[in-house]
C-alpha cells in the first residue's frame, strides 16, 4: 500500500529525514517513536503532501502510484488522513461545514453522490457519540477555543467521517488526559480493518498500550535506528531513547 | 514556501466578469463644470426653483474647498474639467412607463449581469429601481408599495411629485457644504433613489436598487435619500457592477437616510464595481458619502456594506445617535486586490442618552491591496450612558499587500463605555494545508477561510444578498489553479 524508499528531505537546505525506508501494508498499524527533533512530524507531513521540505532523494508509492507527484487534495481524496499534531484554527467556519465539505469534496472526487444536510447529519452523529463528544462542538468554529483535548478528539472524528485508508496519526496522544487517551484510542481500533493502515508517530509509549502496533519504529536523527515487534516499545519505555541513539551512532561511526 | 506563494497568487488572478460596454445614445452634455451646466442640467430635469439654487449654492462653495488629503489612498488629480456631468440613455419617450419601453439593449446588460429584470419582476419580496448611468428607467411593485403608502421612486421623481419632502429632507443630514465630493454630488448629482415609508408602515418588501455606470467618461453622481417615519421599518439593498473601461471614473454618490422616532433603518450594499486591472489601470474612484441620522427616540440605523470592487473606495456611512436610546450600527467587509485601495470605516456620533453603537469591519488584502479601517466614535457631553463596541479585523493574504487601522475615539461623558477590539492576521500555510489535507482544492480552501473570516458581517445581510455576496468573495479569489 504504502512504500517508501531511501526518502531524503531537508527544510531550508538541513536534511531532516536522511534515508527512510519503509513497508506498510493494508491492515496494520506501525509505531514511529523517537526523540524530539528526529524528524517525526516532518516524516507526517511529507506524507501528506506539506511543501515546507524538499525531497531530495528517494521514493515514495502509495497504490503503486508516485505520492510525491500528487497534491495535498489529491491525497486526501485517494485516502490518506493526517490527524495534525497542532489542529489549526479557522474563526467563522463550522466545524461542520468544513467536514462536510471535505467528505464532500473526497465524495465528488470518486463519483459517488454527495451527502445533503440530513444525511451528512446522520453520518457525523454515531461517530460523535464514538469520540464521546457534544454535537455543539460541530457548529463551533473549527479549533476555534477548543481546549487541547477537544481538538485532539476532533482529528479523530474527522478521520471517522473521512474514513481513510491510510491515517497517519501525528503525536495524537500529547496533551491527552488518560480518558481522554482512551477514547482516541477507541475511535482508532474502531475504524481498525483488513484493508485501512495506521502509522502512528508518537514520542510516548502510553498510546500504544491502547493501540497495539503490529511494527515499532524509532526515528532518531533522520533515520529509522530499529525496528521490531511491540516489545521494542516496552524496550524504550523502560530505558529512554538515549539508550539507541548510543548504539546507532556507534554503527554509524 | 516560495512555490505556495505562488500559488496564492495564481489564486487571486481573476477575470473581471462584468467587462462589458453596452452600446446606446447618451443624450450628454460636454465635458466641463459650470453654473451654465448646472443650470442645463437643473433645466433638463426640469427642477423646481429651489433645487436649483440649492445646487449652485453647493456649487460655489465647493469651489472654494481643497481636495481632501487625509485619507490613505493615492491617486493622480482628477481633472473635474474633463468630466461629463449629465447622461441619460436615450429612450423611445422620455420617461418609459413600464419596461416594454426601455431600450432593449438596456435590458440585455442586465440580463448579462444576471439581473434580468423582468425575472426580478417576478422575484417575491424584491422591488427594483434600477439605475442604468444618470437616469431611472425601470421601477417595479409600485403599486404593491402604494397600497401601504410607501414611496419608492427616483430621484427625480420625487422632486416632481413630493417636492415638500425632497425640499425638507435633502440636505438635512449631508449637508451641501459637508466635505467636497459631497458638494460636489451636491451641485451635479443627476438621479438617484428616493423613499419614504410613512407612520407605523413595516415596508412589506426589500427594496432594492442596481447601480451602473456605462458611458465613458461620465462621473456618476447618485442621490439616495431615505425617510423612515415614526415606528416604520425599511431594508434597502443597493448592489452595484461595471463594464470594463480604461479610464478612471470617478463616483461620489450621497446616501441620507433619516429615521424617525422608534424607525428602523437597514442598509445594505455589494459593492462590485469594476477594480481596475492586475498592472492596475482602469477602475473607478469611488468616493461616497452615507450617513443617517437618527432622529427620534429609539431609532435605529444599521449599514451593512460589502465592498470589493473599485480602484479606490472612500466611504465612511456613519451614524448620528441623536435621539436617546438610539441605536446605529456598522458591519462591513472589504476586499481589495491587484491594486486597490480601500479606505473605510464609520463614524458614530453619540448625542442621545443611552445611545448604543457597534462597528464590526473585516478588512482583507489580497496581491498589492491596500486596506484601511478608519473610524470615529465620538460621545459628546450629553451622551449619558452612551456605549459603543468595535472590533476591526485584517486579513492578510500573501505579503505585497497592506492593512491600517485608524481608529478615533473622542470621548467627552464620564459615564460612556468604549470598547475596541482589533487584530492583523495572515491566511496561513498552515489553514490552507490543513484544509487541502482534508480534501478540499487549494481554492476552494481560500474561500471557505476567507468567508470564515467575513461570516459575523454576512450574516447580517438579507438572505438573498449574502449569498450573492459570498459568491462575489469567490470569485474575487477565484483563478486558474493548476
Amino acid at each position: 500500500m504504502l512504500s517508501i524508499h531511501d526518502l531524503h528531505v531537508t527544510i531550508d537546505g538541513k536534511p531532516i529525514l536522511k534515508g527512510i525506508d519503509l513497508e506498510v501494508r493494508p491492515g496494520e498499524i506501525h509505531a514511529i517513536m523517537g526523540p524530539n527533533g528526529s524528524g517525526k512530524t516532518t516524516f507526517a507531513q511529507v506524507l501528506a503532501g506539506r511543501e515546507n521540505g524538499t525531497v531530495t532523494a528517494g521514493s515514495i508509492r502509495f497504490d503503486d502510484g508516485d505520492l510525491l507527484a500528487l497534491t495535498p487534495e489529491a491525497r486526501a481524496r485517494a485516502g490518506i488522513f493526517l490527524a495534525f499534531q497542532y489542529p489549526v484554527e479557522i474563526p467563522g467556519v463550522s466545524n461542520i461545514y468544513l467536514l462536510k465539505s471535505a467528505l464532500n469534496a473526497i465524495r465528488r472526487s470518486r463519483g459517488e453522490a454527495e451527502l445533503d444536510a440530513m444525511d451528512f447529519l446522520a453520518h457525523i452523529k454515531e461517530r460523535l457519540a464514538r469520540m464521546q463528544m457534544d454535537e455543539e462542538l460541530l457548529y463551533r468554529p473549527v479549533n476555534a477555543g477548543f481546549s487541547g483535548g477537544e481538538k485532539k478528539r476532533n482529528e479523530v472524528l474527522q478521520m471517522l467521517v473521512l474514513e481513510p485508508r491510510l491515517a497517519i496519526l501525528d503525536e495524537t496522544d500529547s496533551g491527552l488526559d488518560i480518558d481522554a487517551l482512551q477514547v482516541v484510542a477507541r475511535g482508532v481500533n474502531s475504524l481498525r480493518d483488513a484493508q485501512r493502515a495506521f502509522v502512528v508517530v508518537t514520542h510516548y509509549q502510553r498510546l500504544l498500550n491502547y493501540i497495539e502496533p503490529d511494527f515499532v519504529h524509532v526515528l532518531a536523527d533522520g533515520r529509522l535506528v530499529r525496528s521490531g515487534g511491540p516489545e521494542l516499545a516496552r524496550e524504550l519505555e523502560r530505558r529512554g531513547y538515549g539508550w539507541l541513539q548510543e548504539t546507532a551512532g556507534g554503527a554509524g561511526a | 514556501m516560495s512555490t505556495s506563494k505562488s500559488q496564492l497568487d495564481r489564486l487571486l488572478e481573476r477575470d473581471y466578469p462584468a467587462g462589458f460596454v453596452t452600446e446606446i445614445d447618451a443624450d450628454s452634455v460636454p465635458p466641463g463644470l459650470s453654473e451654465d451646466v448646472i443650470r442645463l442640467i437643473s433645466a433638463r430635469k426640469q427642477e423646481p426653483p429651489f433645487l436649483l439654487e440649492w445646487r449652485l449654492d453647493a456649487y460655489r462653495h465647493w469651489r472654494t474647498m481643497p481636495v481632501p488629503q487625509w485619507s490613505s489612498v493615492h491617486y493622480p488629480p482628477i481633472d473635474y474639467d474633463a468630466i461629463s456631468y449629465y447622461s441619460a440613455p436615450k429612450s423611445r419617450k422620455d420617461a418609459p412607463a413600464s419596461l416594454a419601453e426601455v431600450d432593449p439593449k438596456l435590458l440585455e446588460t442586465y440580463a448579462k449581469l444576471g439581473i434580468p429584470l423582468e425575472e426580478q419582476e417576478q422575484l417575491a419580496g424584491v422591488a427594483v429601481d434600477a439605475v442604468f448611468d444618470s437616469v431611472s428607467v425601470a421601477t417595479t411593485f409600485r403599486e404593491r408599495l402604494a397600497a401601504e403608502g410607501v414611496i419608492f421612486c427616483s430621484f427625480s421623481e420625487a422632486v416632481r411629485e413630493h417636492p415638500e419632502l425632497v425640499r425638507q429632507y435633502l440636505g438635512s443630514v449631508v449637508p451641501p457644504s459637508d466635505n467636497f465630493y459631497a458638494s460636489l454630488n451636491s451641485a451635479v448629482f443627476s438621479d438617484g433613489s428616493f423613499v419614504y415609508v410613512p407612520k407605523g408602515v413595516r415596508c412589506p418588501m426589500e427594496l432594492s436598487t442596481y447601480f451602473r455606470i456605462n458611458a465613458a467618461n461620465t462621473g456618476q453622481f447618485e442621490r439616495t435619500l431615505i425617510i423612515a417615519d415614526e415606528g416604520s421599518y425599511v431594508s434597502y439593498l443597493e448592489g452595484c457592477t461595471a463594464p470594463m473601461r480604461d479610464e478612471h471614473q470617478l463616483h461620489a454618490a450621497v446616501v441620507e437616510l433619516v429615521a424617525l422616532k422608534d424607525a428602523q433603518i437597514r442598509y445594505s450594499t455589494v459593492q462590485n464595481w469594476y477594480p481596475g486591472d492586475e498592472q492596475g489601470r482602469g477602475g473607478i474612484y469611488n468616493f461616497v458619502t452615507k450617513r443617517g441620522d437618527c432622529r427620534g427616540e429609539h431609532a435605529h440605523i444599521s449599514w451593512t456594506q460589502v465592498e470589493t470592487g473599485s480602484a479606490i473606495t472612500w466611504k465612511y456611512p456613519s451614524v448620528i445617535l441623536r435621539g436617546d436610546h438610539s441605536v446605529g450600527e456598522f458591519y462591513s467587509v472589504a476586499m481589495t486586490s491587484n491594486f486597490q485601495q480601500a479606505d473605510t470605516g464609520t463614524k458614530m456620533i453619540h448625542i442621545g442618552k443611552n445611545t448604543r453603537s457597534t462597528i464590526i469591519s473585516r478588512g482583507i488584502s489580497a496581491r498589492r491591496g491596500q486596506n484601511a479601517y478608519r473610524g470615529l466614535v465620538k460621545v459628546l457631553k450629553g451622551a449619558d450612558g452612551a456605549r459603543n463596541y468595535t472590533q476591526c479585523d485584517s486579513l492578510l493574504i500573501g505579503d505585497r499587500c497592506g492593512a491600517h487601522t485608524f481608529p478615533y475615539i473622542e470621548v467627552m461623558n464620564p459615564t460612556a463605555r468604549v470598547e475596541h477590539e482589533a487584530s492583523t492576521s495572515r491566511i496561513g500555510e498552515d489553514q490552507l494545508f490543513y484544509c487541502r489535507q482534508r480534501g478540499l482544492s487549494a481554492e476552494d480552501a481560500v474561500t471557505l477561510i476567507v468567508n470564515g473570516f467575513c461570516r459575523q458581517v454576512l450574516q447580517e445581510l438579507p438572505m438573498e444578498f449574502a449569498v450573492e455576496a459570498q459568491k462575489l468573495l469567490g470569485i474575487q479569489l477565484e483563478g486558474t489553479v493548476g
